[in-house]
């Protein structure tokens, strides 16, 4: 028996679910289970839901649970520490991998943001960690020193000093929370292709709508500049001509879209080149040729649409690098240093062009 | 999948190592390996992303990269600002990852 003050002020929150303020006498191990909340590892159809919301929405932005120690089935003082981000999706994942385990969930606040991110953000990070171990007296909860953390939180978790400061010692679980019960049943131990992070069609599938969304956009924009310039007429704006001559540049510009923020990340690994810029480009310029043999354009228009669609594709295909998992920030700045100049004088000359080509359809030139 | 070659700014110093592991446990792409149980090794290199997980966690200062984000948007957003490359994860408008 001993005494418990839960009327601390930093154990505010904790004291006001506990039937024992002010201060009276409790058995310790009667503490844990009146800190935790009790997760399921089941998930309804609202984490379903809110997965989808993630993928295709900003709502990932705000997808968050509260940080705080929690228990799936029915831990006790040997059941192991699993450390989470409170981005939900992740805290889902991992508590669905738990199913049929006993375990403790410490969920670090990573403003509701991902490990891999919170991580290159620094909010998933050492200080986080001890000061979560501190919070929620983890020494007096387990009888071991153990704590198995994210691989991908590593890049923000120093573990040698998170073990200096608080004793616990952190093993980093394997990549995939799937692989979670091998590895226990390993021993802590994970397979070199536990380690590694995988890119499969399907995980740049589900990253496709992200590209796709801002890249519409733009193309919104484009399309009604497009209809605007196309439309432009010394007597005014004519709106047959708009949708007429504007036709083949809308469609041209959404299969450079296309191009760039579909095609390229799905088939990333059978494009050749390992540049994100060449290989947009190259798929683009395929695309645009094909889509120009069906529609066959008048010569400059075709001969403009060679310039620049396949370097839209290309830029967009760029953009792609901030969702892939192997992309180096020098290996980016490196094919930046190249493509951007080609950009900018593209995209220069493409004006020009439009001008000579307006100029000339009123016949001034 | 691998990026360009020969473009990280990795840099690994054996005299310093004391072969603990740790570095193989935390990175993503399997980089580096132990040898012969005793000193770590960088097994290929083009396939480090610069996530700089292995640095953070070498209690030994054996590892040196210069870590960051291999995003485009997040570096022309640091070119344009004059900042450090960011992805805008924490912001709540737009996050690139
Ligand atoms: S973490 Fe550092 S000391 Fe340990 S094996 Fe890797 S390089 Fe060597
Ligand atoms: S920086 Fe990341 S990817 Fe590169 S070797 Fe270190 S842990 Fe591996």
């Amino acid at each position: 028996m001993k005494i418990i003050s839960c009327c601390s002020p930093q154990h505010k929150e904790i004291s006001d679910n506990l039937p024992c303020c002010p201060k009276q006498e409790m058995p310790e191990r009667e503490l844990v289970p009146s800190i935790v909340s009790k997760v399921s590892a089941e998930w309804t159809w609202r984490d379903y839901l809110g997965q989808i919301r993630c993928r295709i929405s900003s709502f990932r932005n705000s997808y968050a649970v509260k940080p705080g120690f929690y228990a799936v089935g029915s831990p006790d003082r040997e059941s192991d520490i699993f450390v989470s981000a409170n981005y939900k999706l992740s805290f889902d994942i991992l508590r669905r991998a738990l199913k049929g385990l006993n375990a403790w969930l410490l969920v670090l606040d990573t403003k509701g943001i991902n490990v891999w991110c919170a991580a290159g953000k620094g909010t998933f990070g050492t200080e986080e960690l001890i000061k979560r171990i501190v919070e929620s007296r983890l020494e007096k909860v387990v009888n071991h020193r153990r704590i198995i953390a994210p691989q991908l939180g590593a890049p923000c978790i120093a573990a040698y000093i998170v073990q200096q400061k608080t004793g616990f010692r952190i093993s980093y679980g394997p990549v995939d929370a799937w692989d979670i019960r091998q590895y226990l049943e390993a021993g802590y131990k994970a397979t070199e292709d536990m380690r590694r992070v995988k890119f499969t069609v399907w995980d740049r599938l589900v990253l496709t709508p992200m590209e796709m969304i801002p890249a519409l956009k733009i193309y919104a924009i484009y399309a009604a500049l497009m209809f605007f310039i196309m439309g432009l007429k010394p007597s005014g704006i004519i709106f047959k001509d708009g949708l007429a001559d504007g036709l083949p540049f809308f469609i041209l510009g959404f299969l450079a879209v296309l191009s760039g923020a579909l095609i390229t990340p799905l088939l990333l690994p059978f494009i050749p080149f390992r540049s994100f810029a060449i290989k947009g480009w190259l798929v683009g310029s395929m695309v645009i040729l094909i889509a120009i043999k069906y529609i066959s354009p008048a010569m400059p228009v075709a001969a403009f649409s060679l310039l620049f669609f396949p370097l839209a594709s290309s830029y967009i295909a760029l953009q792609f690098t901030g969702s892939t998992v192997f992309t180096s920030m020098s290996g980016v700045k490196k094919e930046l240093r190249y493509a951007m100049p080609v950009y900018i004088s593209v995209a220069f000359i493409s004006i020009v062009l439009l001008v000579f080509f307006k100029l000339n359809q009123w016949g001034i030139l | 999948m691998k990026y360009l070659a020969n473009v990280t700014s990795l840099k690994f110093f054996s005299d310093t190592c004391t072969g603990c592991g740790r570095c193989v446990e935390v990175c993503p792409h399997a980089v580096f390996i132990i040898v012969n149980g005793k000193k770590a090794a960088i097994s290929d290199k083009d396939r480090c992303m610069e996530c700089g997980a292995c640095v953070r966690n070498c209690a030994f200062g054996a590892i040196t990269v210069n870590a960051g984000v291999g995003c485009a948007a997040a570096i022309i957003n640091g070119m344009i600002t004059g900042g450090e490359p960011s992805c805008g994860c924490g912001d709540t408008q737009n996050a690139c990852c």
